[in-house]
């Protein structure tokens, strides 16, 4: 056993109280300093913080940042979602491959750099983009990668990587990022200034029960998609019994196409901790905590610096205001690259220093949530619109958006447009009137919510986006009339059976047999039988499926079937001779051909 | 005195006590309700899906949803059967089980799921993936081959055995069971008399040198289909 990784791992773990909880931290703690997370490692942390080797396996081999095997210095991830596709990350790829002479998934002969793909980075506006360790490069081509790798090989320093820096306080000394906000229009809740503690205020003003009573009169619902009431998930979280309860922020935005909270935590990091300390208060709660996806590194010294100076200030920490007894602080915990850990209860299980997988339901969260204490989990958004309501009041909110959907929603639009980026629109917005927003009037089809929401056909660009119709968690991806839909059905289904936790039945193989139907089809080996065959596997995935993420997980073959029947059609076909296209002789042959030396006479 | 749920499965009314689970409170009341990784004794676990039920409407798993006054519950419809139908075929297609020559044949749950159901041939087609073996412990195996990941081992290790033995890793399509050592069954403190050896449902984790010791035909479930026990023991009431 080395000495020095020894030291290493028991410094780590003692930093983090030798508390199996706080496995996350631990492991990427040693990802960090000493390249991975390694057998003997293992070892060494399940002695420190007294638990089973096999435990820290279980989670460093769920999380796709974590490795059990030596990586690069340098870890290039480039992003391969769909959008990053469209703006030719194959181009983008291949210069990557050639100039580095390793392909995806290896490591440099010299261990100095290693090459990968990584799913939706929320970068889509700025696309096709990367991370290099934790840093992120935008707009690349084949060209700005290979000179990328070229100068790496000289400084291996990915910070030296950034040329100039994006806007607003991607230029700011902690971030200094080349990330652009792309802010197209800003809305008055979630992109508006405010001013600093003038929420917290007017909450603490009053008593918890009434800031509740507030974000239910203004009838707020959850941003993440789900859209499930805000005021009433605090209410049954300070009704639950317990005397520690939590405040969770969902900033592991995950769903391909959705970059909102990234542009929300650069710009408004105030008004989203404002937001978390007005439900801390609320819900009875003295600690809340800031879930960061692995992907949002970059930021996470400047959030930390945000909270840092609002302490000092008074407007966290202890007697928060001069309010005598209200306590309350936030700290972040960082993720490891897995979307399921958007899911609440995933995102609980995470915290808890275990795999990301979601937990049976009931109870919920707010009943025994975070180490089973009540907790509220809710989307940046979400903690942003509560800011504006006990700042301008639930009246001012309510009058704003749809009926069944009131306030504004910032959208992350991508794709075939002239002008993708942010946009803070009303609810109820018309499907078509966002399109004209962002120059996209010869959209073909529009992927509203992400993969897991609904493809919609030109014919329906009429519908409006709200809870009632559309629901969004903010992804709006624009396909033109050249895109071959099926296949970004297929690049779908890719990222669901990758960042499935593989926990239950319907998911983890009913994506498999999806994506195998679909290939058939997409090869010219589909018949008519398959269409039926796609809508009930993908039927019975959504019912029997254990979490949001499998119950969505069929969506992009299920709506492209209803909307764009006849994409499948054009390509499936009765065999004329009765035998099943889906056989292919020749590849049955192939073997008997090698070992016979010959061709068979008959096929 | 706890008072008394009444509820319903199917239309027949059913009582039980707060805390119990649907699955609980059909066993018994002599209502089958098919399931996999479900085991009395070890904590729910709610990943096969194979007893999923509607609850007013919505699928729940019956094995981890508690019961609750006045809940119509469906158990025994068309929809439900091909759901579960689906579900035991996605198992038997996503590992290499080899009913024929497998030991477990006959005392088998997966098996005995899809004869009760009536699957001859799954629908889908085999994934063959490729799997470990795990030999090295002198007298228990692993042949992960036929694991369907339904967590008994790994629950009863853990809770019963107080050990640790097993757990899961990877994820999506690559999650498996994994052994509380480098890489070998043998390097832990596994014995033949723990729970985690006597729970797995299907021929995953099998003690050595007993395999034929019950003659085909003899076996669990050779004359009476899974879940008989829990329908006769109603009648007999």
């Amino acid at each position: 056993m080395s000495k020095s990784l020894e030291a290493d791992v028991k410094k780590i773990c003692k930093a983090c109280g030798n508390d199996r909880t706080r496995m996350m931290d631990i492991v990427r703690s040693v990802q960090e300093q000493c390249g991975c997370v390694s057998g003997e490692a293992m070892d060494l942390i399940a002695r420190e913080v007294s638990c089973h080797r096999v435990e820290v396996e279980s989670v460093v081999s769920f999380y796709a940042f974590l490795s059990t095997r030596p990586k690069g210095k340098v870890v290039i991830r480039l992003c391969d979602d769909v959008i990053d596709e469209m703006k030719g990350s194959d181009q983008v790829a291949a210069a990557l491959k050639t100039e580095l002479g390793i392909d995806f998934g290896e490591t440099t002969a010299d261990g100095a750099i290693t090459l990968e793909h990584t799913p939706c980075i929320g970068m889509c506006d700025q696309a096709p983009a990367a991370m290099v360790n934790d840093e992120v490069v935008t707009y690349l081509s084949g060209d700005a990668a290979r000179s990328m790798v070229r100068s790496l090989r000289e400084h291996m320093d990915p910070k030296k990587l950034v040329g100039r820096f994006g806007d607003g306080n991607n230029g700011h000394d902690l971030v200094r990022s080349m990330v652009h906000n792309n802010i197209r229009q800003s809305g008055e809740v979630v992109l508006a200034p405010l001013a600093e503690g003038a929420a917290l205020k007017n909450a603490l003003a009053m008593s918890p029960a009434e800031v509740i009573r507030d974000v239910k009169t203004a009838r707020l619902r959850g941003r993440g998609g789900a859209g499930f009431p805000t005021g009433m998930k605090w209410e049954f979280t300070r009704n639950a019994p317990g005397t520690q309860r939590y405040v969770l922020c969902n900033a592991d935005e995950g769903e391909p196409g959705t970059f909102k909270d990234r542009v929300i935590l650069t710009e408004r990091p105030d008004v989203l901790i404002e937001g978390m300390t007005i439900a801390g208060y609320a819900i009875g709660s003295d600690t809340g905590v800031l879930y960061l996806r692995a992907e949002y590194a970059y930021l996470r010294s400047f959030l930390e610096q945000a909270l840092h100076d609002r302490r000092n200030k008074g407007l966290l920490g202890k007697d928060i205001c001069g309010k005598k007894g209200f306590n309350f602080d936030i700290r972040i915990q960082m993720g490891a690259g897995a979307y399921i850990c958007g899911e609440e209860t995933s995102l609980i299980s995470s915290v808890e220093g275990l795999r990301g997988d979601p937990k049976n339901r009931p109870p919920f969260p707010a009943q025994k949530g975070l180490h089973q204490c009540p907790t509220t989990v809710n989307n940046v958004e979400t903690f942003c619109c509560v800011s504006r309501i006990l700042e301008k009041g639930p009246g001012w909110f309510a009058q704003m958006g749809s009926k069944g959907s009131p306030g504004t929603k910032v959208l992350s639009i991508s794709g075939d447009c002239h002008r993708p980026g942010v946009y803070e629109v009303p609810f109820g917005i018309k499907l078509s009137d966002v399109l004209k927003l962002c120059g996209a009037e010869d959209a073909a089809a529009v992927q509203v919510g992400g993969p897991s929401g609904t493809m919609v056909s030109p014919a329906e660009f009429g519908r409006t986006i709200c809870y009632d119709d559309l629901a969004t968690g903010g992804s709006v991806m624009v396909f033109g009339p050249k895109r071959n839909l099926l296949k970004v059905v297929r690049k779908f289904l890719e990222f669901f059976i990758e960042e499935s936790c593989g926990y239950c039945t319907p998911c983890r193989v009913g994506n498999v047999l999806l994506l195998e139907r679909l290939n058939r089809i997409l090869d010219g080996r589909g018949e008519p039988s398959d269409l039926p065959y796609l809508e009930r596997l993908g039927q019975t995935i959504k019912t029997a499926a254990r979490c949001g993420l499998g119950q969505t997980s069929p969506n992009p073959v299920l709506t492209t079937l209803k909307s764009f029947r006849s994409a499948y059609e054009s390509l499936v076909k009765e065999a004329p001779d009765g035998l099943q296209p889906s056989f292919d002789i020749g590849a049955a042959l192939g073997d008997a051909k090698t070992i016979t030396g010959r061709e068979s006479v008959h096929f | 005195m706890s008072e008394t749920i009444t509820f319903t499965i199917d239309g027949k009314e059913v009582s039980a006590q707060p805390g119990q689970t649907i699955m609980q409170a059909a066993d018994a009341a002599g209502i089958y309700i098919p399931r996999l990784c479900a085991f009395e004794g070890l904590v729910p676990h709610g990943s096969c899906r194979v007893c999923t039920v509607m609850v007013n409407g919505r699928a729940q798993a019956a094995c981890t949803q508690p019961v609750a006054d006045g809940i119509v519950v469906e158990n025994d419809t068309e929809k439900l059967l091909a759901i579960r139908r689906d579900i035991i075929e996605m198992l038997f297609v996503e590992g290499n089980h080899y009913c024929m020559f497998c030991e477990k044949s006959g005392n088998c749950e997966l098996q005995a799921l899809a004869y009760r159901f009536g699957i001859a041939a799954p629908k889908y087609p085999y994934l063959f993936p490729k799997r470990e073996i795990d030999a090295t412990h002198p007298d228990i195996f692993i042949d992960r081959n036929r694991c369907v990941l339904c967590g008994r081992c790994v629950r009863a290790s853990r809770d019963v055995d107080g050990k640790g033995v097993f757990e899961f890793v990877g994820r999506g399509p690559q999650k498996r069971v994994a052994v509380n050592a480098e890489a070998n069954l043998a390097d832990t403190d596994l014995k033949t008399s723990d729970k985690a050896v006597e729970v797995c449902p299907v021929g995953a984790i099998l003690r050595k040198r007993v395999g034929y010791a019950v003659p085909v035909g003899r076996r669990r479930y050779d004359h009476k289909p899974i879940g008989s026990d829990i329908e006769q023991a109603a009648s007999k009431k």
